[in-house]
């Protein structure tokens, strides 16, 4: 068992539900994804899961230990074994990709190797051959500042694949780019989950793409879990039920010959 | 009608707010006993003279030798007492800022209170290292290990480490924390965050900021060097003593160039980080 919530909830610190009562559990290997509507908590629940916010209430367990009654130094050792692939990828404008890339791995790495990694890239094969995949090589030495939104969130995944963790999470991981990219980003990190055995977690807002690369699909509405099943079972009427909006209804159809338009003349 | 219309509404409140600033600042001019008087009865006072000897600039070479060896030493403690003020400034920064806090990273930015308890020590310290003036720990360093450069780099150190401290402090607290936060969360140690996360945000800063503050301790040494701390301060104290106006405007000219090139090194560092 890789991850298992039990009746987990978060609240923000203005007092705000984002996450009420959520049951989940995902074997290892597994890949899932979580669709929903903006707001619907897909983000905190990929925090939860990536110990970046402890749970307000409920339980949660990620690689067989409970983070948050493990000791500081522990934690940071389980955290290792977690990669959180960001929407927008923090990282510093002014750093190299390569530099950025190895940062993947400081967790592993000891404070002698990451300040020696500053001064000189230590593996710029390994950088290199990450981005390769996601068809970046040739910004290995640009600065961060100098790319794009989807070359950047590139930039970030690359970072994690490095980084090699058992556990990986993906928040919008796709959003900036265009449809051809996006389908082949995430078959990279389908293959890479695959060939690993690395348990997958992705919320993407493009339902197409998750029924297409994902086998089992969770929808989130309003801080709860709506359904959880294959992909092979889900169908239009689930869809609509989750993102049904009563606030957006549909416009009425116009009124047609009630009114004759006139022109003004003077 | 027409008449009223033409002229500017604004001009009487005008002058009645400048007649009276004019009668709010006339006393402090008394007060203060300034007298520009002084620089108009020329050629028989003695500050007229004076003035005349400061050109043209002091330029035999005995005396550009002393003014050398004295611009040396001026920059020299100016290096020194900045190097010694930094290693006692980035740890001291390191700790009294959120910017490595892991609890911070979980809890929104805000750490735990008792995390945020224990850099108060570190913050009274830097607020006691900047809380006298170098030009007080010179004088007292002068009673403790004498006359001499070694008193002006004591005092530049201590005073200079408690600004560098608390302004890198702030520096590291105000770039953007998502990065590092980032890295923690996947696991890596809080010193290495803050290298890839923070330090690349905020050198550019740190740097002008250091390179600014090294001016500062340029002219501090100077100032110092009144109360015997060596440098050109003590040089330009001597020429003053003396009335050695040419002395003293080759000195001045000297500071002149020193801060330019202050500037220049500033503004090169900044293009080639920026």
């Amino acid at each position: 068992m890789t991850l298992r919530l039990t009746q987990a909830g978060l609240q923000h610190r203005d007092g705000s539900h984002a996450l009420r009562g959520v049951d989940l559990s995902i074997e290892a290997g597994e890949r899932v994804a979580i669709i929903g509507p903006s707001g619907a908590g897909k983000s905190s629940l990929l925090n939860l899961l990536g110990t970046a916010r402890p749970p307000s209430s409920g339980r949660l367990e990620v690689l067989g230990r409970q983070p948050w009654q493990l000791s500081g130094r522990q934690r940071q050792k389980l955290r290792t074994h977690i990669g959180l692939i960001h929407q927008a990828p923090p990282l510093p404008p002014r750093q190299r990709v390569v530099t950025a890339v190895l940062a993947g791995k400081l967790g592993q790495w000891g404070l002698a190797k990451s300040l020696l990694n500053l001064l000189y890239p230590l593996d710029i094969p390994g950088a290199r051959g990450q981005l390769a995949k996601l068809d970046l090589a040739d910004k290995l030495f640009a600065q961060c500042q100098q790319l794009s939104g989807g070359q950047l969130q590139r930039v970030g995944i690359a970072r994690v694949l490095y980084q090699a963790p058992e556990l990986l999470l993906a928040d919008e991981p796709v959003s900036a780019m265009d449809p051809v990219l996006a389908d082949h980003t995430l078959s990279v990190l389908c293959r890479h989950a695959g060939e690993h055995g690395v348990t997958l977690v992705a919320s993407l807002h493009t339902v197409e793409l998750a029924l297409a690369h994902f086998p089992r699909v969770i929808g989130l509405r309003e801080g709860r879990i709506v359904f959880d099943r294959p992909a092979a079972e889900v169908d239009r009427g689930l869809l609509d039920a989750l993102y049904a909006n009563e606030q957006l209804l549909p416009p009425a159809p116009p009124h047609i010959g009630a009114t004759a338009v006139q022109i003004p003349r003077c | 009608m027409l008449k009223t219309a033409e002229r500017d509404p604004a001009a009487l409140p005008r002058l009645l707010i400048a007649l009276l600033a004019i009668v709010l600042l006339w006393p402090g001019v008394r007060l203060s006993e300034l007298d520009l008087g002084v620089f108009l009865q020329s050629g028989s006072s003695e500050v007229g003279r004076f003035l005349a000897g400061f050109w043209p600039p002091a330029r035999d070479a005995e005396f550009l030798q002393i003014l050398l060896d004295a611009t040396l030493q001026t920059l020299a403690i100016a290096t020194a007492g900045m190097t010694l003020a930094l290693l006692i400034a980035l740890p001291a920064s390191l700790i009294a800022s959120r910017a490595l806090s892991l609890s911070a990273a979980v809890r929104g930015g805000q750490p735990l209170w008792w995390a945020q308890l224990l850099r108060w020590p570190v913050r009274g310290l830097l607020i006691f290292l900047r809380s006298v003036p170098e030009i007080v720990w010179a004088l007292l360093f002068v009673r403790a290990v004498g006359l001499g450069p070694t008193a002006g780099v004591l005092a530049i150190a201590i005073t200079y480490s408690g600004m560098l401290g608390k302004v890198y402090a702030e520096i590291f607290e105000s770039v953007d924390q998502r990065p590092a936060h980032a890295l923690m969360q996947a696991g890596s140690g809080r010193l290495a965050a803050f290298l890839y996360g923070v330090l690349p945000n905020a050198a550019a800063e740190m740097l002008s900021y250091s390179v600014y503050r090294w001016e500062c301790a340029i002219r501090a040494s100077v100032v110092m060097g009144f109360v015997g701390a060596g440098g050109l301060g003590q040089q330009i104290d001597l020429s003053l003593r003396m009335f050695a106006g040419s002395e003293v405007a080759s000195i001045l000219l000297t500071f002149f160039v020193l801060v330019l090139l202050a500037d220049l090194l500033s503004r090169l560092l900044r293009g080639r980080l920026g």
